[in-house]
């Protein structure tokens, strides 16, 4: 299976939120609480346990290259984030249990069933996504809707999408509609967009996100990290040594067991 | 369109992606105006001034498609030599009755043919003997030099619309306008045509009608109608809203666009069938569509003898619609009242005066998914928290009942494309909830068996009424196929089901709910329901649901060709005539006379349909022709001209007279408006409007989780100048007050929203979304408490997308009285004059002192 | 425990699955639950999917409503609707909270004249009780003619507004049996 993710092209997002709720209704979500933030058209602040889905309004007193607008030096910038899926997960690094796992499309899926609420795997991302629901006390976060990967249906949000600002896919067929992208923006005038986590070179602390995004300003604008890192990159070759070295322990142990076993063998 | 319409907005992004240009005019920056290509920010209530000064730099700079116009529009035509502009008469057009408060419209027509507008407003012409009816007499010059032709009379109207007028009326720089304009231009044409979207930013205004005929001059002139990706498009905001138009739960329509009979000008069938049947083009065949409609309505009963029933009609005499009902309710006049789907008391203006009414019924009945702000009136409304009214004196009784949802019933929606679309039924409705066609059905049937043994002449309506419905299931549901047979139409004979309304008849052998629906259910098949995938064909995609009329996508798409018949360019094509098989033929189906070839010209005294030339695509205008100026129809003025809102921060740049002239409105102690301009109690602009979270009055979102948390409350938008200028800050209170109420509203501040200059002078506009009420998960404020009772002439909308109010920080007082009983602020006897030139409303203080009853039925009539 | 049955349990033993999977770190299918393995869309459940129209704006999204019996399970976009082409907007992706949404009443509720309470009435009692009030306000306040005799065949006594999410074939009994009635005062969102 190929690895899928999500392009998320912010200069069609029309900050509709449809995506939010498309993925509220697919995953049986509740409400995240009623609260009017008075920040721009923003009310559900942030990616959470129960909201997986997030819509940035960003009100930026710079124009936008390409726009006219008798406001000045004003533009909205809008942008739907999710997990990212990173090559590189730091939460799925984190997890002591076995809950979050590597899918069959390369996305990073947390089971609920063995998930119990440690909490070691919020602290692994590098872009505060995954979150512990108070009411169950277990993690959750974006499951780029493996179940409906599974009938090979598209992501809730992703279909939902009125203008294809989210669109999911091949990752290898995404990041070349990405770049082509890029440069017909460029071509018209908006040169200040650019790819956020295409890739691994593109961005190496996480060696790249499954679901990456076009951009018109500084990460930090958006709220994303500008130099994200996985803190299992950070530990570096000494957690995977360590890795398997348990690894290797178990299979001394499992082979210990076997022997005595057998050896117990009338 | 980007916030209101998510899923439309597609296809402009779309375009977008492809090269097209994406304009947005708006007081705010929305979520439209984030991804296109040039936003304007505009005064409320300025767009005829803007669009005016489109059309005048489209004729100074000779932009517009000479071919089209010249062949299409009305351009040619020479015009009464009566007739009197506003430029001569200081904001008034020639035929202004003061006496009446209203236009007599005799001096606007053709010289030598009395063209006719829409049914219903046939009446407006002198006796009807003395009509001209015959084309031959028109007179006309292809050269558009005439100083009476409607092109020079168009160009003098607009003259003084120039882009430094634009910026004082609209606040719009030169250079923002010319941007507008210049991209606008560049993309019409032979290659490349340009669509105009709106909503009910421009049709609620006390001339809002005029808007949208403003917006049709300009895409006239650019050669855009009729043609792929042109036109006009309302995005109307319900599932079927369109479909509530043509098939009307209106008071003055019957189903497709017929009028109701009138009292005093209609008084039997050949009357109102003379009255309205245009003598040339489409409407000649109203007779068919009339008779075929009462044929549904009364079966057997209707015949020859009997006028087919006609008598059964009720009569109008004046204004009926919803702000008049809502004033006689007030009044105590009526008893009952029916509310399906609708949440007046917020989504309606003036919400006080709405209870008031409410008050003084005998019983109301609410149809809705749970109890609204309107169902509870009698226990959760502003004056009783204030004490002002308590629930026990309040006589009404009510009745609430839970509907089915869409889900839960099968039926057709019209959607703001034209297109009938059908939803089946999935799952049972939950209790005792039902359709609103069982709710109708049973309580029909009961009243049919109350009055099955009156003799009463006045009950043979109801015992004659065709109300046979096959019904099924546990629940007797009504067969709503069965009711979409009856509005697609059939033979009397054996039932047969119709084609379309070319087979209609007026000799009483066909039936037919609404002739614009014939052939829905054509073949017995539910066209409606039809579902072939958009990717399995063309673009047009003629095989998803059912377009009204005949199945047509694009109206007046016979424009889409040139005068001999062949598609302006190919990149454009839509519909083009086949010589060699005499047909017109093409990707839609043609919205034309069939067969009839391009060089077709009608003899000296043809009349009815075969008045329409071969170049003649606007086959529902006697003269079928689109009309950049229009001759009848209109009770405002052949041409849109810039009149200020009711309520408007500065006096009106362009004329002495300060506001349309022939507005409705509604003169009462518990209606006052503010000072036509500068009243110093009300300095601000305020605009009302929808956000994506929500929708309407709320009753479909505010109730919904998923929807209340992302827009969790009331709130008001201003910019950071008002906010220091008013001390409101951001997250925190501000109270907005019109002389009608005040609410209160968290407090957004934005760059959003900008203060606007007006020759030199700063204008602040607040933006106030409109969704809520006390009721559901996400609570506030109504807005529509603040908005009076004013509205437009031609159609009776009111005016809600522009007024004064004052805004101050802090939350509204709890102990103060509503409007309805007693004045909210000092009261201002305000001078006529400013508002209206001396005489313009000369009898406005009749009855309620609304002047919208005498001046539009009574007079034109007599 | 036989041989056979300790090596078929031992491979279920995440090490070998880990060397088996080549999946040494634990991160993958080794680690995946039965749930997990199993896991599929709850509409693979459905026993019924049928094609339905967004109730909210005019613009007519195509929906697909999932069913399992008499419950609805899923409410989204239909892919072949040449509008919508499988899209919603967030009010048009919320349909579900609002069909099966706790806020919708069962009951046909009933406010006395002066009353301070709602109760609970049955559905026939009410059909009843509005019949007989339209007979008899329609009764009471017949005008038949004006004074010079122009026949009105009408009362000014009821009045209507309906909302513009009805269906066109309610909209049809509505204008049909209202104007039969002789009610002209029959109105619509579509004014507002």
């Amino acid at each position: 299976m190929s690895p899928k993710g999500f392009f998320t092209d912010t200069t069609v997002c029309i900050g509709c939120k449809a995506c939010e709720v498309a993925c509220k209704q697919w995953n049986q979500l509740p409400d995240d609480g009623l609260f009017f933030t008075g920040m721009s058209l923003d009310n559900t602040i942030d990616v959470g346990a129960s909201t997986w889905r997030h819509v940035a309004f960003v009100e930026r007193p710079a124009p936008l290259g390409g726009q006219v607008t008798g406001m000045g030096n004003l533009s909205w910038l809008m942008m739907s984030d999710v997990c990212k899926h990173c090559k590189r997960a730091g939460c799925l690094e984190a997890c002591p249990t076995g809950a979050i796992v590597r899918t069959e499309f390369d996305s990073v899926y947390v089971q609920p069933d063995i998930c119990n609420g440690c909490g070691y795997c919020i602290s692994g991302c590098p872009f505060g996504v995954i979150d512990r629901r108070e009411e169950d006390g277990r993690a959750w976060k974006c499951t780029l809707c493996y179940d409906r990967l599974q009938d090979g249906m598209t992501p809730a949000c992703a279909q939902a999408c009125p203008t294809e600002s989210i669109v999911f896919g091949e990752l290898n067929d995404l990041q070349a509609q990405a770049e082509k992208r890029v440069e017909q923006l460029h071509s018209r005038g908006m040169t200040e967009a650019y790819l956020y986590g295409a890739d691994a070179g593109n961005q190496p602390g996480t060696g790249g996100l499954n679901a990456f995004f076009l951009l018109v300003d500084k990460p930090e604008v958006y709220n994303l990290p500008p130099d994200p890192i996985a803190p299992a990159m950070e530990a570096g070759e000494a957690w995977r040594s360590m890795a398997a070295a348990a690894l290797g322990m178990a299979v001394a142990a499992f082979g210990a067991v076997l022997t005595s076993r057998t050896g117990a063998r009338p | 369109m980007a916030e209101c319409h998510p899923v439309g907005f597609h296809w402009p992004m779309e375009a977008k992606r492809r090269g097209a240009k994406l304009i947005h005019i708006d007081p705010r920056f929305t979520r439209t105006s984030a991804v296109a290509d040039i936003h304007v920010p505009i005064r409320a209530g300025s767009d005829i001034a803007f669009l005016g000064g489109l059309i005048n730099y489209i004729i100074s700079t000779d932009r517009y498609f000479p071919e089209y116009v010249v062949n299409y529009t009305n351009a040619s035509k020479i015009v009464s030599e009566e007739f009197q502009d506003t430029e001569d008469l200081h904001g008034f057009f020639s035929g202004w009755n003061p006496d009446d408060g209203g236009y007599d419209v005799d001096s606007w027509q053709y010289e030598g043919f009395d063209v006719s507008p829409m049914p219903g407003g046939s009446g407006r012409f002198g006796a009807a003997g003395e009509r001209k009816t015959e084309r031959a007499n028109e007179r006309q010059d292809e050269s558009l030099q005439d100083p009476r032709c409607v092109f020079q009379i168009l160009k003098r109207h607009y003259s003084r619309y120039t882009p430094e007028m634009v910026d004082a009326t609209c606040g719009i720089p030169e250079d923002q306008f010319l941007a507008v304009a210049k991209t606008l231009c560049d993309n019409s044409g032979r290659e490349r045509t340009s669509a105009i979207c709106y909503a009910v930013g421009w049709t609620q205004h006390s001339v809002g009608a005029q808007y949208i005929r403003a917006a049709s001059i300009v895409q006239l002139l650019l050669g855009n109608i009729g043609r792929p990706g042109g036109g006009i498009l309302a995005l109307r905001g319900h599932a079927s809203i369109q479909g509530s138009t043509d098939i009307p739960t209106l008071y003055n329509l019957l189903p497709g666009y017929m009028p109701m009979p009138k009292a005093g000008p209609h008084p039997d069938l050949p009357s109102y069938i003379d009255g309205n049947t245009a003598p040339t083009g489409w409407w000649s065949n109203l007779p068919k569509y009339f008779v075929s409609l009462l044929k549904a309505w009364y079966g057997v009963a209707a015949n020859e003898n009997n006028d087919y029933c006609y008598d059964y009609l009720p009569r109008l005499t004046g204004d009926h619609s919803h702000m008049s009902t809502v004033a006689e309710m007030a009044d105590g006049k009526l008893k009952g009242y029916f509310v399906m789907g609708e949440n007046p008391t917020v989504g309606s203006m003036h919400g006080a005066l709405h209870r008031k009414g409410l008050r003084e019924l005998d019983w109301l009945v609410v149809r809705d998914f749970a109890v609204t702000e309107t169902a509870d009136f009698w226990q959760d409304a502003p004056e009783i928290k204030r004490g002002e009214i308590r629930t026990q004196d309040i006589k009404t009784e009510v009745f609430f009942f839970p509907c089915a949802a869409h889900t839960e019933k099968e039926g057709s929606f019209t959607n703001t494309q034209r297109l009938l679309q059908w939803h089946h039924t999935a799952v049972q409705p939950p209790g005792d909830a039902r359709s609103e066609l069982h709710f109708m059905y049973h309580l029909g049937r009961r009243l049919k068996r109350l009055y099955a043994d009156s003799a009463d002449p006045k009950d043979r309506a109801i015992r004659d009424l065709t109300w046979d419905y096959p019904t099924e299931g546990e629940h007797d549901e009504p067969g709503a196929e069965a009711v979409l047979a009856e509005i697609s139409g059939y033979t009397m004979t054996d039932g047969e089901a119709l084609g379309g309304f070319l087979e209609l008849a007026d000799d009483g052998t066909t039936a037919c709910g609404c002739w614009i629906y014939s052939g829905s259910y054509k073949d017995r098949v539910n066209q409606a329901a039809r579902r072939k995938a958009g990717r399995e064909q063309t673009w047009v995609a003629p095989e998803w649901g059912w377009a009204w009329p005949a199945n047509r996508r694009i109206l007046y798409n016979r424009a889409s060709a040139d005068p001999a018949g062949r598609p302006w360019s190919e990149r454009k094509k839509l519909v083009w005539w086949n010589d060699d098989r005499g047909v017109w033929e093409g990707l839609d189906q043609v919205d034309f006379v069939a067969g009839r070839p391009p060089s077709y010209r009608p003899g000296a005294k043809a009349q009815g349909v075969d008045a329409l030339s071969g170049i003649d695509p606007f086959i529902m205008q006697g003269d079928g022709k689109g009309w950049l100026y229009a001759p009848n129809g209109l009770l405002d003025g052949p041409l849109p001209t810039h009149y200020e809102p009711q309520e408007s921060v500065v006096a009106n740049p362009l004329y002495k007279q300060q506001c349309n002239p022939a507005r409705m409105e509604w003169k009462r102690r518990d209606n006052p408006f503010h000072k036509a301009h500068d009243d110093p109690r009300f300095p601000f602009v305020v605009t009302t409007y929808r956000l994506t979270e929500h929708h309407t009055a709320g009753a479909m979102s505010r109730w919904v989780a998923w929807l209340a948390e992302l827009q969790p409350e009331m709130f008001c938008e201003v910019s950071p100048e008002l906010a220091r200028e008013r001390g409101l800050s951001n997250g925190g209170w501000a109270t907005i007050t019109t002389a009608r109420g005040e609410i209160e509203a968290r407090v957004l501040v934005t760059e959003r929203l900008r203060s606007l200059r007006l020759k030199g002078r700063t204008v602040h506009q607040i933006g106030l979304p409109y969704h809520w009420g006390s009721k559901g998960l996400s609570t506030g404020d109504t807005v529509n408490e603040l908005i009076g009772f004013v509205g437009d002439p031609n159609v009776s909308i009111q005016e809600s997308k522009a007024l004064t109010a004052d805004i101050v920080a802090g939350r509204r007082s709890r102990g103060r009285r509503v409007v309805t009983s007693g004045d909210l602020v000092a009261r201002i006897e305000e001078d006529a004059t400013e508002r209206d030139l001396p005489g313009a409303r000369g009898s406005a203080d009749a009855s309620h002192g609304h002047k919208n009853g005498e001046a539009t039925e009574g007079r034109t009539h007599s | 425990m036989g041989m056979r049955d300790m090596v078929r349990s031992a491979t279920g033993w995440p090490v070998l699955k880990q060397l088996k999977h080549k999946d040494l770190f634990a991160l993958g299918e080794t680690a995946y639950s039965t749930r997990t393995k199993e896991l599929a869309p709850r509409i693979r459940q459905a026993d019924g999917v049928t094609k339905s129209v967004c109730p909210y704006c005019a613009v007519g999204c195509g929906q697909l409503v999932y069913t399992i019996g008499d419950k609805i399970t899923d409410i989204e976009g239909d892919p072949d609707s040449p509008i919508s082409e499988g899209r919603l907007c967030p009010k048009g992706a919320a349909t579900f909270g609002l069909v099966t949404g706790s806020h919708r009443l069962h009951n046909v509720l009933y406010r006395a004249p002066h009353g301070t309470e709602w109760k609970t009435i049955p559905l026939e009692e009410a059909m009843d009780m509005i019949a007989a009030r339209v007979k008899s306000v329609r009764d009471s306040t017949w005008e038949a003619a004006t004074e010079d005799g122009t026949p009105l065949n009408r009362t000014m006594g009821i009045a209507h507004l309906g909302g513009a999410t009805l269906d066109n074939e309610e909209n049809y009994l509505i204008k049909k049996l209202f104007t039969a009635l002789g009610a002209i005062q029959i109105e619509n969102q579509a004014r507002i």
